[in-house]
């Protein structure tokens, strides 16, 4: 079990730093890459009465990648600025980028995690009724919303929902994360004002999302139920709930567990695109509107922030899911 | 397989005096035998079983339909030009425009279909690509085993964990691609990991069965072994995942044209979206709404054709959901043996 924690600590700083480097080649090696944009962006903002020497001390404050060294001075000092917490400042909001995305991560992580876990819970439960009343209409029925609901991208739910709810119905707020007169505390007004303002991109991330775990649930509570020590329970005469909880539903959720850990990937990524839709101020949404502005140094805090709060996600996943299968603990390398 | 044909019965006679060719032709013989065996097997039994099922019936119609738009169709409408009718015509009420027509007045249906080539050309390449790497990754890996498959896994799991959406923001911001097979296989750029990942468990069983054993023993080259043993016993695999795939990047590419992250050329569906909905302002005007809505509808059920498609052939490959109701007399209803390969989707 420890060591299985240590490999996977491991692993996560891993994908930390396999990601720092992509950014750094990004940022110094890709063709017409911000590099060369942004010292344009400075000589022109300071008339060209600066030297050469001074843009790139500029470029430097900006990217924490100074022009001037050779390349692999160049990669060491941004590795370790990017280990100090120093992502470089923002061209648009001239903050320094780590200090906008501190502020904004927490609203994401509001979003995603109450998200992944109501499509979660609410995806486990409806498969395990449909596996019950296998062939029965609620099957049938539940097969075939999932199926639907499942096709539709977020996204898509996302502009409805905003449509319907947001500017025809007005009952939910259309952009934001809180009520503005509220004041920000453990307070009544504050905390409904941030549910009402979150309700609708997590709803469209679950209705669109639910449907694929119900069916997988499904999927795999029937076929254990076709399996031997079932029918061994059963002889052995155990009551039926401890059968359907303890023998079915924790071996049909185990195999679900490589698709919640590939999703915690997929659903912050989503979340550039959810939080522009719902007009709001996550690590998403200052990713979109410093693609716009071309602030390139925010931009791959954004991406190198995402990242790292996967890692971090997956990883606790992870660990976590020793609890659930003991099994994990012995050749931990399968559980992925 | 062009060594197969010269080495064919009407060949023979000619090399008949050496003995040799006559063994090497015995052999070819037998392959191709196996070859048309296969095909019976797996092509024209899974045809037979598939068309049973009503999720491939009604995926395959859908997608045929969308083949046929991107086909046919584009020879069959003319090219959508700006001011070829009045601007905002709604749907149903011209024949020359059954769809409408958005703010310069190009046709709505004219736009959907002549996108379709475009969309599925990137799904396509997006999907191959991705496949191919899975499947090759896989099956080194699940078959070397030791420093191969660690390193290989490594590999897999990091990529597995990087966000693929932002990544491919990022990169599509500073590459600018337009070609849809380099957007297609840009967005698909770390779809590959989940699938190796199976992939890779089903080979580690698999090299332990003991008819690989025991061609592994005789020395039959591992290569050989992983196309004629290996392979065919993961198609079930491949096959889900590669529409999984294909679905993966309708949605992302979709959304980035959506929000206009990826530069724009020619028509297509994530455009025309993001030009009702940031020009007409389709979403707050009843009007002009059917221009946002009948580009997400062609997204909805090109997806919906996939997932329907990709159920029906999950629950045709998988054994174990198979085994569980042959005899029991149910027929062909809903069921879906999901594996770890479709869970990928669920998003």
């Amino acid at each position: 079990m420890v060591s299985r924690i240590i490999r996977r600590l491991a692993q996560a700083i891993l994908t930390v730093y396999v990601v720092v480097t992509l950014t750094f080649g990004m940022i110094r090696l890709m063709p017409g890459g911000p590099m060369d944009y942004l010292r344009g962006q400075l000589i022109q903002s300071t008339g060209g009465q600066v030297s050469t020497q001074q843009i790139n001390q500029l470029v430097e404050a900006y990217t924490n990648v100074n022009p001037d060294q050779p390349l692999w001075s160049q990669y060491i000092d941004y590795v370790i600025e990017i280990a100090s917490g120093d992502f470089g400042r923002s061209v648009v909001y001239n903050d320094p980028v780590s200090q906008i995305l501190a502020q904004a991560l927490p609203w994401t992580l509001l979003l995603m995690v109450t998200s992944l876990f109501l499509m979660f819970v609410v995806g486990v439960g409806l498969g395990a009724v449909m596996a019950y009343h296998e062939g029965e209409r609620v099957d049938l029925g539940g097969t075939l919303a999932g199926i639907l609901l499942n096709s539709i991208p977020y996204y898509v739910a996302g502009i409805l929902l905003v449509y319907v709810l947001g500017y025809q119905l007005e009952w939910f707020p259309t952009g934001g994360r809180m009520t503005q007169s509220t004041v920000v505390g453990f307070n009544y007004p504050f905390i409904a004002g941030v549910f009402h303002h979150a309700a609708l991109p997590i709803v469209s991330l679950v209705i669109t999302g639910f449907g694929g775990w119900a069916l997988s649930m499904r999927g795999n509570s029937i076929r254990i139920l076709g399996e031997d020590y079932l029918r061994v329970a059963e002889l052995r005469g155990l009551p039926s709930r401890r059968i359907s909880l303890w023998y079915v539903g924790r071996n049909a959720i185990l195999p679900m567990y490589t698709g919640l850990l590939i999703n915690i990937g997929f659903i912050f990524g989503g979340s550039v695109i959810l939080e522009q839709i719902f007009r709001y101020p996550g690590v998403g949404y200052y990713l979109y509107t410093s693609i716009g502005a071309r602030d390139y140094p925010l931009m791959m805090g954004g991406f190198l922030v995402i990242t790292i709060t996967v890692a971090i996600g997956v990883f606790i996943a992870d660990v976590t899911y020793g609890y659930i299968d003991p099994r994990a603990g012995g050749e931990g390398n399968e559980s992925y | 397989m062009s060594h197969t044909e010269t080495t064919d019965d009407d060949n023979q006679p000619e090399e008949g005096e050496n003995s040799l060719f006559q063994v090497e032709s015995e052999i070819e013989r037998t392959r191709s035998e196996r070859y048309r065996q296969w095909f019976e097997t797996w092509v024209l039994a899974s045809c037979r079983i598939a068309w049973g099922d009503w999720r491939i019936r009604v995926g395959s119609a859908i997608l045929i339909a969308y083949i046929l738009m991107g086909t046919v169709g584009v020879l069959l409408t003319d090219p959508p030009t700006i001011g070829e009718g009045t601007r905002f015509i709604g749907p149903f009420e011209s024949w020359q425009f059954p769809l409408g027509t958005d703010n310069v007045g190009r046709g709505i249906m004219a736009q959907i279909v002549h996108a379709t080539p475009w969309m599925l050309q990137m799904v396509l390449a997006g999907a191959v690509f991705s496949t191919i790497l899975a499947v090759a990754v896989g099956t080194v890996s699940g078959y070397k085993r030791g420093t191969v498959d660690s390193v290989l896994m490594t590999i897999t799991d990091i990529a597995m964990t990087i966000p693929g959406l932002p990544l491919v923001i990022v990169l599509s911001v500073l590459l600018q691609p337009r070609n849809p097979l380099v957007i297609g296989i840009v967005l698909a750029i770390n779809a590959w990991a989940g699938l190796a990942r199976s992939i890779r468990s089903q080979v580690l069983t698999l090299r332990e069965e003991s008819y690989i054993e025991a061609s592994r023993t005789i020395g039959v080259p591992t290569f050989i072994i992983i196309r004629e043993d290996i392979l065919p016993n993961l198609m079930p695999y491949v096959v889900v995942n590669f529409i999984q795939a294909g679905r993966n990047v309708i949605f992302a590419s979709v959304a980035l044209y959506f929000l206009g992250l990826l530069p724009t050329s020619g028509p297509n569906w994530g455009v025309m979206m993001n030009r009702a909905y940031t020009t007409a302002g389709a979403l707050y005007t009843a009007e002009t709404a059917y221009w946002l809505i009948f580009p997400m509808v062609t997204v909805i059920l090109l997806v919906l054709g996939l997932i329907l498609f990709a159920q029906g052939t999950d629950r045709l490959f998988n054994p174990r959901v198979r085994a569980r109701h042959a005899g029991e007399g149910k027929g062909m209803k809903a069921t879906t043996g999901d594996d770890e390969d479709t869970t990928q989707g669920m998003f």
